[in-house]
């Protein structure tokens, strides 16, 4: 069963996408066309351009935040509570409906 | 007639699909070529080397967006084709496949040909680059036949990172550099040797300062590497990672100024009208060099300088002053490196190497100009802005690891 995400664009424009189980919330963002996010170092945490927010209804579900991505995202000027490196975060059935934002560029 | 795009971007690596990317971000509204000499869709090459040589992700996961995203973005993918010539004056395009193509704006971002050893048997079967797909395809293949015992010559980033991949596959990996140490030609001695260590430590056998006299073969492919003290270091493949050549033939047959790499001014601009160039094969003065002249082989560099080159044609100029980064995976060792540190006059180490996360401070003239940090996220991020202010701070300070670099920064 695919996970349905509903991403948001810096514009605010919405687009609701699905994805397998298993794979990255940055990978289903970048394969769903989405061009804002950069994802420069293709998922392995070394630096911080795949920047979302996740919508906090959502955050129970979340896997926990490493220290690495906590030290990546001091990185950026528009950190705020729900932010994440949606590299970081595998895409399981519960996650079903997530709702995600793209940062603002640093 | 030949067929006229708007913009054509030579090249479809981070440079060339990050350029289409941003030339459509930014409004611009015209057609565009993106032609790539590989077949494949645009991909990213950082993981040749590490998750898909490993086999940890297959090709699909790398590539850089969908098939689908290009045609969304109206933007005419012609891949399996190499532009081989050009015509400045008459703004247009000669590829591999007899067509002619002319351009409204070009993007030059070809990247570089891997540098191929000259000595004798350098044509042997069995010798591979890791630059593309194809490279790493023919690796895997030579691995699903049998092939165990690996000789790297280079111990620069790629050849490092192979090497550490093939070691963890249970190969049996030599290495050889020419020179006294690995990386050095991005990387202090300090980091050199820690690198060395954890090499050694896995298993992989290292040749320092040791060159390559020739290639030794049977029946048409390489089973050996005959080193200049004549000892001979016997292998199924051999894995050649000595840097590339700049892919600049064409720009300069038709007369822009080419020293190490195409040289481009602050946007992006080449000597010759209406051409850009980006990436791996482009030279720019860079304020992280004090304003010398630099080319950088790096992701961030090829994604910066894209964004640069689409902002100038569509006619707002943003000069290229992206601080330079980059990463290595090896093993479980996370090397990031944030400026640029050729140049050093002074290499100072923050922490304790043994302890497997550490950083180098690298200070010209008490000033910090750029720092590696091994599994050290928060030096990194810190380190940074120091880097971007050129802080002058003490080294007594920089090595006290119980204060936070973010905290030296002087106000």
């Amino acid at each position: 069963m695919s996970v349905k995400v509903v991403v948001a664009d810096r514009a605010g424009q919405k687009k609701t996408i699905e994805a397998e189980p298993g794979t990255t919330l940055m990978e289903a963002i970048r394969d769903a066309g989405v061009d804002e996010l950069l994802a420069l170092c293709g998922g392995c945490c070394s630096c911080a351009t795949c920047h979302v927010y996740v919508d906090p209804d959502y955050s129970e579900g979340l896997p926990e935040m490493s220290e690495d991505e906590n030290d990546l995202l001091d990185s950026s000027d528009h950190r705020i509570q729900a932010s994440r490196l949606s590299c970081q975060i595998n895409l399981t059935s519960e996650l079903d409906g997530l709702k995600v934002r793209i940062a603002p560029e640093d | 007639m030949p067929m006229h795009y708007d913009a054509i971007i030579v090249g479809t690596g981070h440079g060339g699909a990050q350029a289409a990317i941003a030339l459509r971000q930014q409004g611009f509204e015209g057609s565009i070529a993106l032609i790539g000499n590989e077949a494949e869709l645009p991909y990213e090459r950082p993981p040749l080397s590490k998750e898909y040589l490993a086999r940890e992700k297959v090709f699909e996961r790398i590539l850089t967006r969908p098939a689908s995203f290009w045609s969304d973005k109206q933007v005419d993918l012609i891949l399996g084709v190499t532009a081989i010539g050009m015509d400045a004056e008459k703004h247009s395009l000669s590829l591999s496949d007899d067509r002619n193509l002319t351009y409204g704006d070009l993007v030059w971002s070809a990247g570089g040909s891997p540098r191929r050893l000259s000595c004798k048997g350098a044509d042997l079967a069995g010798i591979h680059s890791v630059r593309d797909k194809a490279d790493v395809d023919r690796i895997m293949d030579e691995l699903d036949a049998g092939a165990r015992r690996v000789a790297v010559i280079g111990g620069g980033y790629i050849g490092l990172e192979a090497a550490a991949v093939l070691a963890k596959l249970g190969c049996d990996v030599v290495l050889i550099e020419a020179l006294d140490r690995v990386l050095s030609r991005v990387a202090g001695e300090d980091i050199s040797r820690f690198i060395e260590g954890e090499h050694r430590r896995q298993g992989v056998e290292l040749r320092l300062n040791s060159a390559v006299e020739c290639l030794v073969g049977d029946r048409g492919r390489v089973c050996g590497v005959q080193l200049a003290n004549d000892e001979t270091i016997a292998c199924d493949m051999v894995i050649v990672g000595i840097g590339i050549v700049p892919a600049v033939g064409p720009l300069a047959n038709a007369g822009a100024t080419v020293s190490n790499g195409v040289e481009v001014d602050a946007c992006c601009r080449t000597t010759l009208p209406h051409v850009y160039a980006i990436g791996d094969c482009a030279a720019h003065a860079s304020r992280f060099a004090d304003d010398k002249v630099v080319r950088l082989e790096s992701v961030q560099n090829a994604n910066d300088m894209a964004k640069t080159a689409a902002a100038a044609i569509c006619g707002h100029d943003q000069p290229y002053q992206a601080t330079p980064w980059f990463w290595s995976n090896q093993y479980d060792l996370k090397l990031q490196t944030v400026g640029l540190c050729q140049g050093h006059d002074e290499a100072v180490v923050r922490g304790d190497p043994g302890s497997r996360s550490f950083s180098v401070v690298y200070m010209n003239q008490g000033r910090i100009i750029a720092l590696d940090c091994v599994n050290a996220m928060k030096d990194y991020v810190q380190g940074r802005k120091l880097v971007e202010a050129r802080a002058e701070i003490a080294s007594e300070l920089l090595v006290d690891t119980e204060t936070q670099l973010k905290l030296l920064m002087p106000t």
